[in-house]
């Protein structure tokens, strides 16, 4: 539980913004992910959440180096992977794997659920012990699916389903790693609960660690050892879940746990809420100092001119001038 | 006063593999000024319902029966039964309607003043200036920030927030009694989600109209509705106040969304506690309780009557009613 299987330092991606016109220059950048440091262990699931366009789902493309990282290092088992060409990473690949959240665009409509489970042996030049399709058929059983469905195409199978094929793909080489891009967010809340009880078993059997990328904020304490808070691309704060939840130090994150509804109408009218004013400002000029400073409550003139450093604060480590 | 009452609302839509029955002979009434929720999954009928009181079905490709009287500002209407022309007296006016997703139900090409000037243009019969001015209030109460100027600006310049906020404004140009919200929040962030639904909590009194709020989040519903809807399948499941609802679910499908949620206010436990299986095809449903398939306690009922019998909506108390032969307490072995 204590090596770590990934350490990321001070990951950053930018993407351009380029004018119109022949001669386009770069304009600026848009600061996906700013600056970001954590490390995963064995075994172990860490939970990255926050609202749309705080960076979460770049971090986690970039990190499996689906996007090439603009500054930073990535080590994977305690390999510097960050400068890694695509052919370098292909073996890698075995162990590094990904979930999509959309289970009806991540599968293409025009191959059989068995060619696209089997298509990493293929890519890997890899036979299992006991032939391709026995091992896709075993992989399909573990999921939850019936292996006769082997040559079924993706249109045939509801969207739990096919988000378990998603997740058998993502199993068949046996990796030791994978990101879950919200895996469950396109499924209905009865169907979600089977898919998190069968992620949760898959990595207690299969000894997976996982990044687990998410805006639901109960979802992920559900499954979640430790948990980080994203906003505008950097961490707000990271801390093991029980003492996330119970005693968030950072403003965004008590804003952001005090915004979900309760399943209960007496508890959910009479909690104090604390309502966040505004939207997230435009990741390509971001607020100088604390990029939370516009909307928080408890903002004041060092929030605005110095850019507060993720810091250990008891279990937990916050980047704010003034914690809870 | 009952504001709208629907009878033996059904939706069928004709395909080549047979007809969808997306909505199975419901019926549910609701007053002024209260707030409806319908909760169900994906598929269950809650949007079909409200297009079809809305008259945005096409009558070619739906079936659609039953009846659902409206009390509208000049007397009362059959919204099913009424011509499509004559629907757009009410449309717009008496009762309107925000969807899911800001992006993609506002014009690109309009500017969002336009927008709501052209729905208020079509009720009243006053000079542009007037509606102009009457966009520009609008804009001011939904909590856009310097509504005079924005009023002229393109919906692209918006967050999605900010977007859904002129869909209500426009929604409530002509002062509605009732207002049909579609998953109003689901496109958005969880602490947009939070500032959308105070206003439209604040707008309602304001207002006083009704409003049936359409999702899939119990959480949501906890919060804002005063009565519930639950539909599975097509059919209305269960109907309760909101409070007896949550306190006392009366169907095992009811209990298993809640079981279902992962909640942060309680202890954390190690599993959920998932429904198993997948709701039915809607082209053949089962002969009895649509649940059925999926119900764990189906065995407490003698003679597999749950699979075979469909049970009616009845009442377990004055403001609950629920379709389950188990909570109805007949023929429990």
């Amino acid at each position: 539980m204590s090596t770590p299987i990934l350490e990321v330092t001070n990951l950053a991606k930018y993407f351009p913004i380029q004018s119109q016109g022949i001669f386009s220059r770069v304009k600026g950048d848009n600061k996906a992910v700013n600056g970001i440091s954590f490390t995963l262990n064995a075994g172990e699931t860490l939970g990255l959440v926050g609202e749309s366009g705080c960076g979460k789902s770049t971090a986690g493309r970039t990190i499996l180096k689906l996007e090439e990282p603009t500054s930073g290092f990535i080590k994977f088992e305690g390999e510097d992977i960050t400068n890694y060409s695509p052919s370098k990473m292909k073996p890698l690949r075995t162990q590094m794997q990904m979930i999509f959240q959309d289970p009806y665009s991540s599968l293409n409509p025009r191959h059989t659920i068995g060619a696209i489970i089997s298509a990493s042996y293929e890519i890997q030049k890899l036979t299992p012990d006991g032939g391709v399709k026995l091992a896709v058929q075993e992989l399909m059983e573990r999921v939850g699916l019936n292996p006769e469905h082997f040559n079924r195409y993706p249109h045939e199978f509801s969207g739990g389903q096919r988000q378990r094929i998603g997740i058998a793909r993502a199993l068949a080489l046996k990796p030791r790693f994978i990101v879950c891009d919200e895996p469950v967010s396109a499924l209905d809340v009865s169907i979600q609960a089977q898919v998190v009880n069968l992620l949760d078993d898959l990595r207690d059997d299969f000894g997976l660690s996982y990044l687990f990328i998410a805006h639901d904020l109960s979802v992920v304490q559900h499954i979640s050892n430790r948990v980080a808070v994203m906003y505008l691309g950097k961490i707000m704060e990271l801390a093991p879940t029980e003492e996330l939840y119970q005693n968030p130090h950072h403003p965004y994150t008590q804003a952001l746990l005090s915004a979900i509804p309760l399943p209960d109408p007496i508890l959910e009218r009479k909690r104090e809420q604390i309502i966040l004013q505004g939207d997230i400002p435009n990741p390509v000029n971001p607020p100088t100092g604390c990029v939370f400073n516009t909307r928080c409550w408890k903002s004041q003139e060092i929030c605005r001119t110095s850019e507060p450093a993720l810091v250990q604060l008891g279990a937990s480590q916050v980047a704010c001038h003034f914690p809870n | 006063m009952t504001l709208l009452h629907v009878r033996n609302l059904s939706v069928g839509f004709p395909t080549p593999d047979g007809v969808v029955h997306a909505v199975n002979d419901i019926s549910f009434s609701i007053n002024a000024g209260e707030t409806l929720a319908i909760v169900g999954e994906s598929g269950s009928g809650k949007t079909v319902t409200n297009l079809a009181l809305m008259g945005l079905l096409n009558n070619n490709t739906a079936q659609i029966s039953g009846t659902a009287t409206f009390q509208s500002h000049d007397g009362e209407i059959d919204l099913l039964g009424i011509e499509g022309s004559k629907l757009q007296k009410y449309r717009g006016r008496d009762i309107s309607m925000i969807f899911q997703d800001p992006m993609s139900s506002l014009h690109p090409y309009y500017s969002i003043g336009d927008q709501i000037i052209e729905a208020h243009q079509v009720h009243n019969q006053v000079e542009p200036e007037v509606s102009r001015q009457r966009a520009i209030e609008l804009l001011g109460l939904v909590g856009i920030p310097d509504p005079a100027s924005r009023v002229d600006s393109y919906p692209h310049q918006f967050s999605g927030g900010m977007r859904q906020r002129v869909m209500i404004a426009m929604a409530l140009v002509n002062n509605p009694s009732l207002l049909i919200a579609d998953e109003p929040t689901t496109a958005l962030d969880v602490t947009v989600q939070a500032q959308i639904l105070n206003l439209l909590k604040d707008l309602q009194s304001e207002f006083k109209m009704a409003i049936i709020l359409i999702t899939h989040d119990l959480g949501v519903v906890a919060g804002a509705a005063d009565n519930v809807n639950v539909m599975y399948a097509g059919r209305i499941v269960e109907s309760a106040n909101v409070f007896d609802l949550y306190a006392k679910p009366s169907m095992p499908y009811t209990q298993g969304l809640l079981d279902s949620i992962p909640r942060l206010d309680q202890p954390h436990t190690n599993r959920l506690s998932a429904i198993p299986g997948q709701p039915p095809s809607m082209i053949s449903l089962p002969p009895g309780c649509s649940f059925a398939p999926r119900c764990s306690r189906k065995d407490e009922v003698a003679g597999g009557r749950c699979s075979l019998e469909l049970p009616e909506l009845t009442l377990r108390s004055a403001s609950h009613s629920a379709r389950c032969f188990i909570s109805e307490g007949v023929a429990v072995k």
